[in-house]
C-alpha cells in the first residue's frame, strides 16, 4: 500500500490572525457559550471583540453573569444580552448585572452548576436529555419532568446547545487541540463539544505534534477557530 | 450561654471525616474546616470547579488566580492533585464518588431536608451555583450552622420555610450549641456544648429531639 502523501501546505489550519477575525461573524440573536469561572478562564479579548462586532439580542451561558465592569458584565453592560443562562449571578462585584436583573433587562436562567455542566456536556455528547437527581424537590425544578429509577427521584434536564463558545486555553495548535492551565479549565473543553463554532483564545500557539498527544484535554475536532493571545495574569475577584 | 466557636465547630467536624476520605468543603464556615484536618490524616480536598488536592492559600505575592477554590479564593495544588472539566467535576459528587461534603445551611429540617440556596427574598437575586449538586451529591453531608437565627429561632426546623436545596440529605448538624444527627427516628444529639442541659437544647431547638449525648459524648 503506498504511503499517505503529506500535503505539501497545511490543509487544517483553524489559526485565525485576531480575536476580531475570530468572531466577525457571531449574528444578531446567537446563543454563545462563554468559558471560565469567577475570572479562571474568561476569554476577555474575544469577549471584547464580540462587543465590538455590535451583535444583539444574544443568549450567553456562563457559570456566573459577569465580575466587575470586565468581561462578561462589559457584555452586558451593553444591553446586547436578551437572556443569561447560569448558575451564579450574584457576586459582591455582579453590579452590572443586578441593576439590568433588577430592571427587567435581562432575562436569568438559574441552573445548579452541575445541571448546567451535563446540560452542555450532554449537548456535545449527542444526548437528547437526561434523569438527574440535581434539583429534585426543589424550585428548580418546577414543571420538570420526574422520574423515579431504582428507588431514586430524577428530574429530567435538556441539553444546552450553542452557536458559539467563547473559550481560553494555555496552548494550542493549528489542528485545534488544546491544553489548559489549572482550575481555568473548568466549562471549556465540554462547552468546545457543545457548539457549533468553538473558538478558542490561547496564550500561545504551538506547531503540530509538539502537544503530548497523551495530555491534550479537548482534542482539535471540537474547536474551528484558535486565536493567539498574549497571556496576561488573571485578575483577582473581588472578595 | 457558652456556644461552640466557629474554630471548634469546625475542629469537630474535622475530627469525624476520617483518613482517606475525599472531601468537598462548602463556601462559608465549612471553608474553615480545612485549618482544622489532623495533619496525620491524607485527607483529599475537592473544589467543583475543578480541582482534586486543594492544598491552602498561598504566601501573599504567590497568588494564582488561575488556581481558584469554589469561593473564587486563590489556593495551591498538593503533589497529588489533579485538574478536570465541570462535568467531570460535578460526575465525582453526583456518581457518589465523593465521601463527605460539609455546607452550610439557613435550615434544616426533621427530615434533613437542607435550605441554604435562597431566602426567597422576592428582592433577592438568586444565585444557587453548586448547592443543590453538593446537598445529593456526597456519600454523607453534614451541615454547619448557627444553631438560632439573630431573633433567636431554631434554624432545625420541623418544615423548611426557606425554598429547598434538597431533600432528605442531611446526615448530621454542627452548631454552636450541639451535634445533631438525623436518623430515620427522629434528631438525636450525639453532643451539647458544655454546660448547656440537654432538656434546655431540646427547648431551644422546638422540634422532637433525643439525647444520645452520653452514649457518645466527646471531650
Amino acid at each position: 500500500m503506498a504511503a499517505r502523501r503529506r500535503p505539501s501546505r497545511p490543509v487544517i489550519d483553524k489559526i485565525v490572525p485576531t480575536a476580531a477575525a475570530a468572531v466577525a461573524d457571531v449574528h444578531d440573536g446567537a446563543t454563545i457559550m462563554v468559558g471560565g469561572f469567577g475570572t479562571a478562564g474568561i476569554p476577555f479579548e474575544l469577549i471584547d471583540a464580540l462587543i465590538a462586532t455590535g451583535a444583539r439580542d444574544l443568549t450567553v451561558v456562563n457559570n456566573n453573569a459577569g465580575n466587575a465592569d470586565t468581561g462578561v458584565a462589559a457584555l452586558l453592560k451593553t444591553k446586547r444580552v436578551r437572556r443569561i443562562v447560569c448558575s451564579f449571578p450574584r457576586q459582591v462585584d455582579s453590579w452590572v448585572f443586578d441593576a439590568l436583573y433588577r430592571t427587567g433587562e435581562i432575562e436569568l436562567e438559574l441552573v445548579p452548576q452541575g445541571n448546567l455542566a451535563e446540560r452542555i456536556r450532554a449537548a456535545g455528547a449527542g444526548i437528547g436529555a437526561f434523569y438527574t437527581p440535581t434539583g429534585y424537590g426543589t424550585q428548580l425544578a418546577e414543571g420538570k419532568e420526574t422520574r423515579e429509577i431504582a428507588g431514586r427521584r430524577y428530574v429530567l434536564e435538556y441539553p444546552i446547545h450553542a452557536d458559539f463558545a467563547l473559550i481560553k486555553a494555555q496552548a494550542g495548535d493549528r489542528w485545534g487541540n488544546l491544553v489548559y492551565r489549572k482550575t481555568a479549565r473548568n466549562f471549556g473543553p465540554i462547552m468546545a463539544a457543545a457548539a457549533k463554532c468553538t473558538i478558542a483564545q490561547v496564550a500561545s500557539v504551538v506547531g503540530l505534534g509538539e502537544l503530548d498527544p497523551e495530555a491534550i484535554v479537548t482534542p482539535g475536532i471540537y474547536v474551528h477557530r484558535v486565536v493567539a493571545i498574549a497571556d496576561a495574569a488573571t485578575p483577582a475577584v473581588a472578595a | 450561654m457558652k456556644r461552640f466557636t466557629h474554630d471548634e465547630m469546625a475542629a469537630r467536624v474535622a475530627r469525624d471525616i476520617p483518613d482517606g476520605a475525599y472531601v468537598n468543603l462548602g463556601i462559608g464556615l465549612p471553608t474553615r474546616v480545612a485549618n482544622h484536618l489532623p495533619p496525620d490524616r491524607e485527607i483529599v480536598l475537592h473544589t467543583e470547579n475543578g480541582l482534586l488536592g486543594m492544598g491552602p492559600a498561598p504566601a501573599t505575592g504567590a497568588e494564582d488566580f488561575d488556581l481558584i477554590n469554589a469561593g473564587k479564593q486563590p489556593v495551591t495544588a498538593l503533589p497529588g492533585a489533579s485538574y478536570f472539566h465541570h462535568a467531570d467535576s460535578f460526575a465525582m459528587m453526583r456518581g457518589g464518588h465523593l465521601d463527605y461534603c460539609v455546607l452550610g445551611a439557613f435550615q434544616v429540617s426533621v427530615a434533613g431536608d437542607l435550605a441554604n440556596w435562597h431566602t426567597g427574598a422576592s428582592d433577592a437575586i438568586p444565585a444557587v451555583g453548586g448547592a443543590m449538586d453538593l446537598a445529593i451529591g456526597a456519600k454523607h453531608v453534614y451541615v454547619m450552622m448557627e444553631h438560632l437565627t439573630k431573633d433567636g429561632a431554631s434554624k432545625i426546623v420541623a418544615r423548611c420555610t426557606y425554598p429547598l436545596t434538597g431533600l432528605a440529605c442531611v446526615e448530621r448538624i454542627y452548631t454552636d450549641l450541639a451535634v445533631i444527627d438525623v436518623t430515620p427516628a427522629g434528631l438525636v444529639a450525639v453532643d451539647v456544648v458544655p454546660g448547656l442541659p440537654f432538656a434546655e437544647l431540646a427547648r431551644l431547638t422546638g422540634v422532637p429531639l433525643a439525647d444520645g449525648s452520653a452514649a457518645v459524648h466527646v471531650a
